[in-house]
């Protein structure tokens, strides 16, 4: 089943960290934000296979906007 | 006399720079980036240059946009306040080739005093202490003798680490050699680099301040501590002037080590020298901060004293009029500061301010940035406001804050305000003693409150 992660504020994709097709563990790092000189990362809310990356590094996103697809 | 400043910062500091600037008849010049054209500060300076650009890279950290406007102006002077250029050496010395007064200290002790490990070795020539630390770590019997030396509980680092990670806590001896093992192999694992030092493990420890201000004569300055020790994410959230954990010896030995090091590097301009202290009341160097400091107004309202005035009369080349022993600091003091962040992550949150109510009365005052229909952006740092009250004792400055916090209402952007009342009303901040883990005690305890 397909799961959304939401980006948790609003700023901008600083950092990728993983690609399409890897597995993830809850709480793993996905990617890293950029927001008002901090980082925050999203992580992932359970274990799982990246299905769709919905962002790249430098895009501005809006807090939960939908950012990766997990399988 | 300095006629006209170039205010080379943004929001709330701009703001204070430019009251002051007109009490002395001084006219300001803003610069600004395209994002904060709105902002109050652009409007109440006498002048004001838009830089273009909406990243801090673009406007406030282009050192040759920022030297041009202020020559494009007829500024003699730039002020800049805090973060930003305030600590570059290179804008320093290119505002002096360009025939501009920087209201700071020379470049030469910005540089000294921006170089961790340089700073760390002029404190311990000028006999002012710092946390005994080791150099880089061959063999676990070179660690072991290491410990023996400076005492238990200790830290295990990862030289190439940061943040907290890679590093570990050894409570007794017998903890040291799996503990070696386990933080080289980490080490290698997390940063390609197995090298490690130890560190001394401060046990309640303290983030106390000493403001200084210094001439071009010799003449020094240093004033009652701050207690910086709430903090989240290594920034500081709440500070309070004096502080409880400071009694008169401690803080006359701290404002000896402040004036030791200060003309020991003939440091002018205004500083803040930062020491953590322990719960035996061990104090040590951490760092200098060669500007003007967020949490400045708190000494401000103990002492009567305006900081930004002194700045600007010894960059002049006055002498400072006042002896260390007139000055008085009577009462106590708070600063919160307010930030545009969810109170329970501490996550940054951008957004439209579309509602904004400011406290005001007796004992209070707030240093602001921004107003109803300003957008707070991802660019800069979440600071909105400061919070500063005074009251004659501890107790009627905590009831003065708690009723400034209750009073103030921001809406658009969520904000800490439900924190920071919180912790004004919590017996844990209320008794006082706190350290630097402060936060998490908080969190962990809810009964305590």
């Amino acid at each position: 089943m397909a799961v959304e992660v939401l980006s948790p504020i609003t700023g901008n994709v600083w950092k990728i960290v993983k690609l399409v097709g890897d597995e993830v563990e809850e709480y793993e790092t996905i990617m890293i934000m950029e927001s008002m000189k901090m980082e925050i990362p999203v992580e992932s809310p359970q274990n799982g296979k990246i299905k769709e990356l919905r962002v790249k590094e430098g895009d501005s996103v809006i807090e939960e906007d939908i950012v990766v697809i997990l399988e | 006399m300095i006629k006209k400043i170039l205010i080379a910062n943004r929001g709330e500091i701009a703001r204070r720079i430019i009251k002051t600037a007109k009490i002395l008849k001084i006219s300001s010049v803003a610069i600004y980036a395209d994002p904060d054209e709105k902002a109050p500060f652009v409007r109440e300076a006498d002048e004001a240059v838009g830089l273009g650009g909406k990243t801090p890279l673009e406007s406030y950290l282009d050192i040759d946009k920022v030297i041009n406007a202020a020559l494009e102006k007829g500024c003699d002077a730039v002020h800049p306040g805090y973060g930003f250029l305030s600590e570059n050496p290179g804008f320093v010395k290119k505002c002096k080739e360009s025939g501009l007064l920087f209201i700071g200290p020379t470049s030469e002790a910005i540089g000294l005093m921006g170089d961790k490990a340089e700073a760390r070795n002029t404190a311990k020539r000028l006999g002012v202490p710092i946390v005994p630390g080791s150099g880089i770590m061959q063999s676990l019997a070179e660690v072991e003798n290491f410990c023996a030396e400076i005492g238990f509980p200790v830290l295990l680092k990862a030289a190439a680490g940061g943040g907290g990670i890679g590093m570990r806590r050894i409570l007794v001896p017998a903890d040291l050699s799996a503990g070696f093992n386990e933080t080289t192999d980490r080490a290698g694992v997390a940063f390609g680099d197995k090298r490690v030092y130890v560190e001394k493990y401060l046990q309640e420890p303290h983030h106390i301040e000493i403001q200084v201000l210094r001439d071009n004569h010799g003449n020094l300055l240093t004033f009652f501590e701050r207690e910086c020790s709430v903090q989240r994410r290594y920034q500081k959230v709440i500070e309070e002037s004096p502080s409880t954990s400071v009694n008169p010896e401690l803080r006359r030995k701290l404002r000896d080590a402040a004036r030791k090091l200060t003309e020991g590097i003939d440091y002018r301009n205004a500083g803040t020298i930062e020491f953590v202290v322990d719960c035996h009341q061990n104090f040590y160097f951490l760092e200098a901060n060669t500007r003007l400091q967020v949490e400045h107004p708190v000494t401000e309202l103990i002492t009567g004293l305006d900081l930004v005035e002194q700045q600007i009369l010894i960059a002049s080349g006055e002498p400072i009029s006042l002896l260390e022993e007139d000055i008085e600091h009577r009462g106590w003091a708070f600063e919160a500061r307010v930030y545009a962040e969810d109170p329970q992550r501490f996550f940054p949150s951008p957004g439209t301010i579309n509602e904004y109510k400011e406290p005001s009365g007796a004992g209070i005052r707030v240093d602001s940035g921004f107003e109803s229909g300003n957008t707070i952006t991802p660019y800069y740092d979440p600071l909105l406001a400061k919070v500063v009250v005074r009251g004659e004792n501890r107790r009627e400055a905590l009831q003065t804050m708690s009723k400034a916090l209750n009073e103030y209402h921001i809406g658009g952007v969520k904000t800490n305000l439900s924190f920071l009342r919180e912790v004004f009303q919590s017996t844990l901040f209320i008794a006082g003693g706190y350290d630097t883990h402060f936060i998490e005690k908080f969190r962990q305890k809810p009964q305590a409150r």
